[in-house]
């Protein structure tokens, strides 16, 4: 397996220009998913989906005295350690590539739809025309022949870092102690996705750009809720017994 | 307060069609009639043994159809035997579905033609033994996802969905004209089952599952089909009751689920209780405030 690499998104460096948008699209020959005016300052994307892989999120803050400021970030695929979307995949067809990213095969997914409202972060979804599950593979085709994925490799003001996940999180590490009021999301191994392989730095809290402020892949509990159920089963087995049993008194 | 992104979604709601609460109702049946069929056979009821084993097995080939229908892309379901994964509750049921399938096909096949005993055996108790974890596992299919009604409500559910499936059955076998007094004891406990496990489920969720008209009539329906169960004049009536209450329950469960991951809030409040913080120097900004 080679090295697991991932990417460090820098928000604070964000211009909100929008080619990791159009280079994830060109490079992937994703379909059109739809022209709209959003009315959310210079956001007419509006969020990851099965045709949209990089989402820039725009948010206006009054920060008093008539001033204000823009907070700008690139969203993606977690590509999460602990990834409730391959883990719930009843067929197979997601998997994580020697990377590190999680990927679907697409000649295997048959289009169930579990890993959807599986994963915290509203990330893979389904093409309706298609019926399969699509999202960002981290360029699987380009990591094989040793480029960077094409968001990163558009990115202007290096806000999309792509490297070893090692060295991205040292120099996370670094940089949020540069930043005013800025904080590391999905950079601790010890969280509820037990790290993402794309984690970001932030000015805000994480639900005011669109992300969930604690997610959890849900499997972390199966054993739990795979007790409970053989509480319910045998309950169900000792009624029937029981209502038949009384027949022969 | 919660904040949020614009007021958008964090979470992808499911895209699973009507197809799917209609397979836990009829998944819920077959392993309930398959229960029922095994006390009838034990106990020498063979006319009550045949009636419920031909009601599974037509409630499970329903079920088989929803779900190939339900799929984006039907022509590949048998992928879903492609490997065997624990972690994923939907291969651990397609492979109990599968299973108990195969063995309720042969054990209504022996009802009409002449089997060798070793292979009904066998059959009837590999249905047997899968009936209840038919019954179970979706309750876990619908916790095991980042979705807040069905996360939550991981303990009570399964209960929920068993008594609902033996209430049901038991409702089946009485409006099939099968009813006895097993049947209408096995109503009754399947219907309380499944209405002390909602109320508890109930009160968990709280906000997350808001009472809906679908709830109500879900234990309405319920609670008078157990009581008209109670008598045998009135138990094929009853009957009727308790499948229409058992479609009502998953529908709401179902839908509650779905509006839980439509619902910003209900997605970020309950983390950010967890985490806590979450009070921002420039609060009031255009993050839109919930």
């Amino acid at each position: 397996m080679a090295e697991r690499v991932g990417f460090f998104t820098d928000t604070s460096i964000c211009i909100g220009c929008k080619a990791c948008e159009v280079a994830c699209k060109e490079w992937n020959q994703i379909p059109e998913d739809g022209f709209q005016f959003l009315g959310r300052s210079y956001d007419n994307t509006g969020q990851l989906g099965a045709s949209t892989w990089r989402h820039v999120a725009f948010v206006e803050q009054p920060t008093g005295g008539g001033e204000q400021r823009w907070l700008m970030s690139s969203d993606v695929c977690k590509h999460c350690t602990s990834a409730a979307c391959l883990n719930v995949c009843p067929t197979g067809a997601l998997f994580r590539t020697e990377f590190g990213a999680v990927v679907v095969q697409q000649d295997i997914c048959n289009g169930c739809g579990y890993c959807i409202p599986a994963c915290p972060f509203g990330v893979i979804d389904q093409r309706k025309e298609d019926g399969r599950a699509w999202k960002c593979t981290l360029c699987y085709d380009r990591l094989r022949a040793g480029q960077a994925p094409a968001c990163a490799q558009a990115c202007p003001t290096q806000s999309i870092q792509f490297g070893p996940l090692d060295e991205l999180r040292a120099r996370a590490a670094a940089r949020v102690d540069e930043v005013p009021g800025a904080r590391l999301y999905g950079a601790d191994p010890a969280d509820g996705v037990q790290g993402m392989g794309a984690f970001f730095l932030l000015l805000d809290d994480p639900e005011v750009y669109g992300l969930p402020p604690d997610p959890v892949d849900a499997t972390q509990h199966l054993r739990s809720m795979w007790a409970a159920a053989a509480g319910a089963a045998t309950t169900m087995a000792l009624a029937v017994a029981a209502a038949f049993l009384r027949r022969r008194r | 307060m919660t904040r949020s992104y614009y007021g958008q979604p964090v979470l992808k709601a499911p895209v699973w069609k009507w197809c799917v609460p209609a397979y836990f109702f009829t998944g819920g049946v077959a392993a309930g009639t398959t229960l029922l069929a095994t006390g009838a056979r034990l106990t020498g009821d063979g006319d009550l043994a045949r009636r419920c084993r031909f009601a599974a097995f037509g409630a499970t080939a329903v079920s088989a159809a929803l779900l190939i229908e339900d799929l984006g892309r039907p022509a590949r379901f048998l992928n879903m035997l492609r490997v065997a994964k624990p972690s994923s509750p939907m291969s651990v049921g397609s492979w109990v579905l599968a299973g108990f399938g195969g063995a309720t096909t042969v054990a209504a096949a022996g009802e009409v033609v002449r089997l060798p005993a070793t292979v009904m055996a066998l059959a009837q108790g590999g249905a047997a033994v899968l009936a209840p974890v038919l019954g179970a596992y979706t309750a876990v299919l619908l916790a095991d996802t980042a979705v807040p009604a069905w996360r939550e409500a991981y303990r009570e559910l399964p209960f929920v969905f068993t008594g609902s499936a033996l209430a049901s059955a038991a409702g089946l076998a009485s409006l099939l004209g099968a009813g006895r007094p097993a049947t209408r004891r096995a109503a009754a406990a399947g219907a309380a089952l499944e209405l002390v496990a909602s109320r508890a489920m109930a009160r968990r969720l709280g906000a997350l599952a808001p009472q809906s008209r679908l709830a109500t009539l879900a234990t309405g329906a319920t609670a008078a089909g157990a009581a008209l169960s109670a008598l045998r004049r009135t138990a094929p009536a009853g009957g009727a009751l308790l499948l229409v209450g058992g479609v009502a329950k998953r529908f709401d469960v179902f839908r509650a689920g779905v509006a839980s991951a439509r619902d910003p809030a209900a997605t970020i409040g309950p983390q950010r209780a967890r985490v806590g913080g979450g009070v921002s120097p420039t609060a009031g900004g255009m993050g839109r405030q919930e």
